[in-house]
Parts: structure tokens; sequence; C-alpha cells
């Protein structure tokens, strides 16, 4: 092993304190007893108490959690389904269809749905936007990103057990239930923790197909950024970040146990 | 191994190979038909269309005749503030990428070259930002970039001294730049580290042996072989960049809108449908474009490297 120069630890060093810095200060700012993020004034909890007062806010955050446990769902159950077709029957088409939605600057998914909602939904089915646009705008990014995990997994898995289990008798559904199934399911927990936190954290396509009536946390978010900035912004950043923090944590729990339970 | 194991019926088995085909594949593919296609194909139909009295689009059909119009094209390519826009995002989303490139190459290099077992937790520490809201991240340069942050103060009292106006950093193209690269940052080291990582230290070790320093291993051997992983990530950065609204939104000014923004407004604030449509596949163009010359530098720096 080659020792690595000061001046690359330099560097490196200075990269790690350009990505934690200002999301130390967002953290920091948010105790600040003072309306401006500019000067240190003394310790509160001010801005917290001001969140879990403000109803917006709360319904914003429940509609948040509806909509990723709704999204990540179903997102989780056709990419799946989509990462093993793609992987047993060598689909040609499905691959393209499930990765391009996510590959395309997100505004381009977001006002083609906008489209399509407003010129087929709305006339023929009498439905406005709402909460159920915004689900499936979801759904659609999200399945690319299981897909690519339930693939990866298979695509390192040794054939060979599939063809065993066939060999002793094993049905397909039988196969799929007792061998494949398993041996996905780090991989199928994984892009549903994925596709559940990329709802969560989506703005943009959601910006675009929410329509009037419905507002998630971004979308709150970023009205308070444009209009009135206060600390309260910085303690629902805080508890945001706690809460992504925790399910990393979660997800590398639940993978790990995954792991260890089928024995590998 | 049991003798009936071969032995189910042919048509019998392929029939259930078939039908679980369509079990499978069909529900993503249906779905996807329905909210990836169909609405881009609508969108395609809606650049060709006229705008509506209120907004919106003019009925299809009128009249008994056909409401298609190339109008909106001739409007993008006959007003030159729109690929005045188009230049801009494509400048931006380069100079963030080149920025990106610089940042992430030394800590990926790093990270690559540490121990094994301190290479996993190096690398989560250099996504983990990431996992934060994305509009958190904006808004932490928001106060960071401020007039009353302790930065534009320290500036604004520099510059006084060798008296010069003062400046003010947020809502200015450098805010701009700032957030594009702070956002998207770890879609360069992650790709940058991958390569790095998989590079083999004999090659190193064999340069040295025939008088390489220190600058011509790097130069000779580390970086022509980490220009895939460097397409890589400037794929996964220059692509959204180019479509990004959000950013200069905050915190850009008035003159600092790109592409994505006139976007936004089309189908958000004036409702000229059509032409948010044109200006939408004119960047699908792009951002294809853009894919398909880095798939060539990758294949052209696989063939002659490999």
């Amino acid at each position: 092993m080659r020792r690595n120069p000061l001046w690359l630890w330099a560097a490196a060093l200075a990269a790690y304190a350009f990505l934690y810095l200002p999301l130390l200060i967002v953290v920091l700012y948010s105790f600040n007893d003072s309306r401006l993020n500019a000067e240190w004034v003394g310790f509160t909890l001010h801005w917290y108490s001001e969140l879990f007062n403000d109803a917006n806010m709360l319904i914003a955050a429940r509609n948040s959690l509806l909509i990723a446990a709704t999204a990540s769902l179903a997102a989780t159950l056709l990419g799946t389904l989509a990462g093993l077709a793609i992987h047993r029957y060598k689909l040609r088409i499905l691959p393209v269809l499930a990765i391009t939605p996510v590959a395309m600057p997100e505004i381009l998914l977001g006002v083609s749905l906008l489209l399509f909602f407003n010129l087929v939904f709305r006339p023929w089915l009498g439905l406005e936007l709402g909460m159920w646009s915004v689900i499936v705008a979801h759904i659609t990014f999200c399945i690319g990103f299981v897909t690519i995990v339930v693939r990866v997994s298979l695509l390192g898995m040794d054939e060979s057990i599939f063809e065993a289990a066939r060999d002793l008798g094993a049905t397909p559904w039988q196969t799929f239930r007792l061998v494949t199934f398993p041996l996905i399911l780090p991989a199928v927990m994984a892009g549903a923790l994925m596709s559940f936190s990329l709802s969560l954290d989506d703005f943009v396509i959601t910006f675009f197909t929410a329509g009037v009536g419905v507002s998630t946390l971004p979308l709150e978010i970023y009205s308070m950024i444009k209009i009135a900035v206060t600390p309260e912004v910085n303690a629902v950043s805080t508890l945001l970040m706690l809460l992504t923090l925790g399910m990393i944590v979660l997800a590398s729990r639940i993978h790990g146990k995954a792991v260890r339970s089928i024995g590998v | 191994m049991s003798p009936w194991a071969g032995r189910t019926m042919p048509g019998c088995f392929s029939m259930t190979r078939r039908f679980g085909r369509w079990l499978v594949g069909l529900p993503p593919t249906l779905f996807l038909l329905l909210f990836f296609v169909a609405p881009s194909l609508i969108m395609i139909v809606a650049s060709f269309r006229l705008a509506g009295e209120y907004g919106g689009l003019a009925p299809l059909v009128e009249h008994g005749r056909w409401q298609l119009t190339l109008e909106t094209y001739r409007f993008f390519f006959s007003d030159f503030i729109y690929v005045e826009i188009f230049i801009r995002s494509f400048s931006v989303a380069l100079a963030t990428t080149l920025i990106c490139v610089l940042l992430a190459y030394p800590l990926a290099w790093l990270i690559a070259r540490s121990p094994k077992k301190h290479q996993d937790l190096m690398v989560l520490l250099a996504v983990l930002p990431f996992a934060s809201n994305f509009l958190i991240r904006v808004y932490a340069w928001m106060i960071i970039l401020g007039p009353q942050a302790a930065v534009a103060r320290a500036l604004n009292s520099l510059l006084a001294m060798f008296g010069f106006e003062p400046v003010t950093l947020l809502f200015s193209p450098f805010a701009v730049l700032v957030g594009m690269v702070y956002v998207h940052l770890p879609f360069m080291i992650l790709p940058l580290y991958t390569n790095l990582a998989r590079h083999d230290p004999a090659l190193l070790d064999a340069a040295q042996d025939l008088g390489a320093n220190a600058w011509q291993r790097f130069w000779e051997v580390t970086w022509p072989l980490s220009l895939p992983g460097i397409y890589a990530g400037s794929v996964l950065v220059f692509i959204p960049v180019l479509g990004m609204f959000a950013i200069p939104d905050i915190l850009g000014g008035t003159g600092d809108i790109l592409i994505g923004n006139v976007i936004k407004e089309q189908f958000l604030g004036t409702r000229d449908w059509p032409f948010g449509a044109t200006l939408s596949l004119m960047l699908t163009l792009a951002v294809l474009a853009c894919a398909g010359l880095a798939a060539w530098l990758a294949r052209r720096g696989v063939g002659r490297h490999a």
C-alpha cells in the first residue's frame, strides 16, 4: 500500500468539509434564538414547538408519509416483477421502459405527466390532480430503482440453484417461493426503502403533479423558502435528516439480517 | 436427479413458461406504457397543437379540421433568447461537471488508495449528505451566502478595505453554480471511486520501476485509466443539471434562469402548453445527444486502453 501524500489528505478533507458544513449550519441554526439565520444568539427549542403547532406542516407530513408508503409498496411490487421478467425472460423493451424515467431530468417526467393527467384523466374520468396523481407519478420513477437493485442481485446468483430446484421437481411457483424469493428478499427490501425515501424527498415531480389541493413536506419547505424563511425550515430539515439517517441504519440492519437468515 | 425431471410434457412446460412470462412481465410493462410512454407521446403531439384561449390547449379538431401547426418551433428558432437560454444551460452544466471532477477526484482517489477495511465507511461518509432532502441542501447555501451571514460580511469588509463595491453572493450566477455542484457532487464521487478502486497497483509499480516520477505515474497511468469513471460521472451530473429549475429558482437572480425555469413557467405560469411541450422536446433531444456522446466517448476510451 502506497502512503497517501499530505496534499491529497488536505484536498479530501476539504471535500468532506464542503459536504458536511452546510448541513451542520442548518442543524445549528434550528436551535438558534433568532429569526435571522445570521448570528448565534442563544439556544432555544422554540422553532420545534412552532413546527409542531403548524397545522399545514403536519398535514403535509401526513400526506408525504401516506404517498411514500403507497408509492413504495406499488413500485416495489412492479419493480420486482420487472427485474424478474428482465432476468428470466430476457425482455428487450422493459429495461428501457423502466430505466429511462430515472435517467431523464425529472422535470420532463413531471410536465409530461401533468399534460397526461390534465388531457386524459380530467376530461375522461373527471379526476382532478391530487394525492392519486402524485402517487402514480412517484410509482413511475421508483420502479426503475427497484428494477435495477433486483436485477443486480439476480445477476450475482448462481443459476445452478434454480436448475437444481427444477431437477428436484419443483414447479415454477415453488422454485420462486422457496428459492428465488428468499434470495432476492434483501434486494427487494433495499428497493422498497430506497423508493420510500425517494418518494418522501421528491420535489420536482411532485411540484408538477400535485395540483392545488395537496401539499407534501418538500412542497411546504419550498414555499417557506420562497416566501418567508424562518428557522422553522431548519427545524423541519433537521427532523427530516434524522428520519433519513434512521432509515439508512434500518436498511443496513435489515439487509444484514436478511443476508444472514438465508445462510449466505 | 429425478428421472422425471426433464419428462414433463413439453407443450405443458412451454405453456406455463409463456404464462409466467405474461404474469411477471405484463403488469410493469402495462404500467410504464400507460404512465411513461403515453404521456411522452402526448407531449410530442402537444408541441404541434395550438394554445387554448385561456391557456392549456385548443381543441385538437375544430370545424372538422385538425388543428396542428409548426408555429411553436418557428417561434423557438426565431427568438434568439431561447437559444441563448439553452446555451446558458449547457454552460452551467459544463461548469458544474468540471468543478465536480476537480472536487471529487482527490476524494475518490484517496478513498481508493486507503486500506480496504476503511473504504466502505469513507464512501458512506461521502454520500451520506446526499441522503438529506434536496431542498434542504439548497437551503443551506441560502443561509451561507445570505447577506447577513458571516461569509458575505467578511468578503464585503475585505472588498471595502481595497475600495471595491460590496457584492451580493446570494441570487447570483455564483450561488447557482455552488448549489448545482453541492447537490450533484456525489454522482461524480461514486463512479470515480468505483473506477479508481479497480486499478491494478502493479501498473504503478511497473511505471515506477521504469523510472516514472509521481506526476508521470498519475498523468500517464491513473488519469487515462480513470476516464471511463469520469465519463460515467459526467453523464450523471450533466443531464440533471441541464433540466434543473429549482436551484436557479431558489439561489439565482432574475437573470439566471435556465431552460428548466422556462419550461416550468410555460406549464404553470403563462400556461402556453404547446410551447412548453416544444421546449421539453428540445431538452429531451439535448439529453439524448449528451448521453449518446458520453456512450461514444466511453466506448472509444475502452477500445484504446483495453
